[in-house]
């Protein structure tokens, strides 16, 4: 009698309860093994490869925004020595020049900056001026945007946005890297 | 007593736990195709930068990756402290490139060359003369789009 019982409970059948266990197995294996590894940075497009250096020369020089850094890290902005945190707004007054200084950009069209820096600059320092540099374009975008548009560039149309692009146009040229510092 | 028995047996009160792995067979799944395999073991040690101007990149399939930094600990006796490039998963030099970026194209399908972008993992302590080196290859070999990967600074 007790026999037939526990035959009757098994029913020949698989207990298919553990099945979940192992799925689950498999399931906390891959949420721990992958990274949902998000990749951000700063975009850059580079120039296309030319053998002959471009001539700058041609360009007047109230519209060149040098920008240099060095192999110890410091930076030499238009000839003086300057600091990051301070780069951003006078990059954006340089290219806006709100009080149509005599020694700054004609036109945002027309504004260049010029980086240069050396083979020993450490590359944590050239990113950060870089994304100085790129975050006042940004801003002044943002600025022309909402004084014009009434939104931030990131929301603008497809239209509004090359508008807004060519009036304030993104100009960053960079130079081959001096080899004056130490190289580690 | 019999009867009671037999009664029990045949309407058990449990839930049923067969459909239990089916959906975790289903999160399994979605976790396996969301997700995408770390393809390269680092050689390099890398502690990006970190800036504010990011974009996020999209379609994975459109990148490769660059790794630029000093071996890491196992690797230091046979590579020395110097940063070096990684391509895929192996230690590479600057003529490497070329070779590299030419067998991540092959897999893109063509017209969707023209969106393909080399991220560049760097590590914030290297100097600039390997980073100009990289560039200027990535310059001649045509691969213009380039993504300086970064962290998000809190400000």
């Amino acid at each position: 009698m007790a026999k037939t019982n526990s035959r009757d409970r098994m029913k020949n059948e698989i207990n298919a309860g553990s099945m979940a266990d192992i799925a689950f197995l498999l399931l906390i294996f891959f949420l721990v093994t992958t990274t949902i590894a998000e990749d951000k940075g700063v975009l850059v497009k580079l120039p296309p490869w030319s053998e002959d250096e471009p001539d700058i020369t041609k360009l007047k020089k109230r519209n060149v925004y040098s920008v240099l850094v060095n192999a110890d890290n410091q930076l030499l902005v238009r000839g003086d020595l300057a600091q990051l945190d301070d780069l951003r707004e006078n990059a954006k007054n340089f290219i806006m020049n709100p009080q149509r200084a005599e020694d700054m950009a004609e036109e945002p069209k027309k504004a260049i900056i010029s980086l240069k820096n050396d083979r020993g600059t450490e590359y944590g320092t050239y990113l950060e001026v870089y994304n100085e540099l790129k975050a006042a374009y940004t801003e002044l975008r943002n600025e022309y945007a909402e004084k014009k548009y009434g939104k931030l560039y990131e929301f603008c149309t497809k239209e509004e946005r090359s508008e807004v692009r060519s009036e304030i146009p993104l100009i960053i040229s960079e130079a081959e890297p001096t080899n004056f510092g130490d190289e580690g | 007593m019999s009867k009671f028995k037999k009664n029990r047996g045949k309407a058990s009160p449990e839930v049923s736990t067969a459909s239990l792995p089916d959906i975790i067979f289903m999160l399994l799944f979605f976790f396996m195709v969301v997700t995408v395999l770390r393809d390269a073991e680092l050689k390099v040690e890398i502690e990006t930068p970190r800036a504010t101007e990011l974009t996020k990149l999209e379609k994975k399939s459109l990148v490769n990756y660059i790794y630029v930094g000093s071996p890491v600990e196992k690797y230091k006796k046979e590579y020395g402290t110097k940063a070096r490039i990684q391509l895929g998963d192996k230690f590479a030099n600057l003529s490497d490139i070329p070779l590299f970026l030419e067998q991540h194209r092959s897999k893109v399908p063509e017209a969707q060359h023209g969106g393909i972008k080399s991220s560049l993992r760097i590590d914030k302590g290297v100097t600039m003369g390997i980073v100009a080196d990289t560039k200027t290859a990535l310059r001649k070999a045509g691969q213009l789009l380039i993504n300086y990967s970064a962290k998000k600074k809190e400000s």
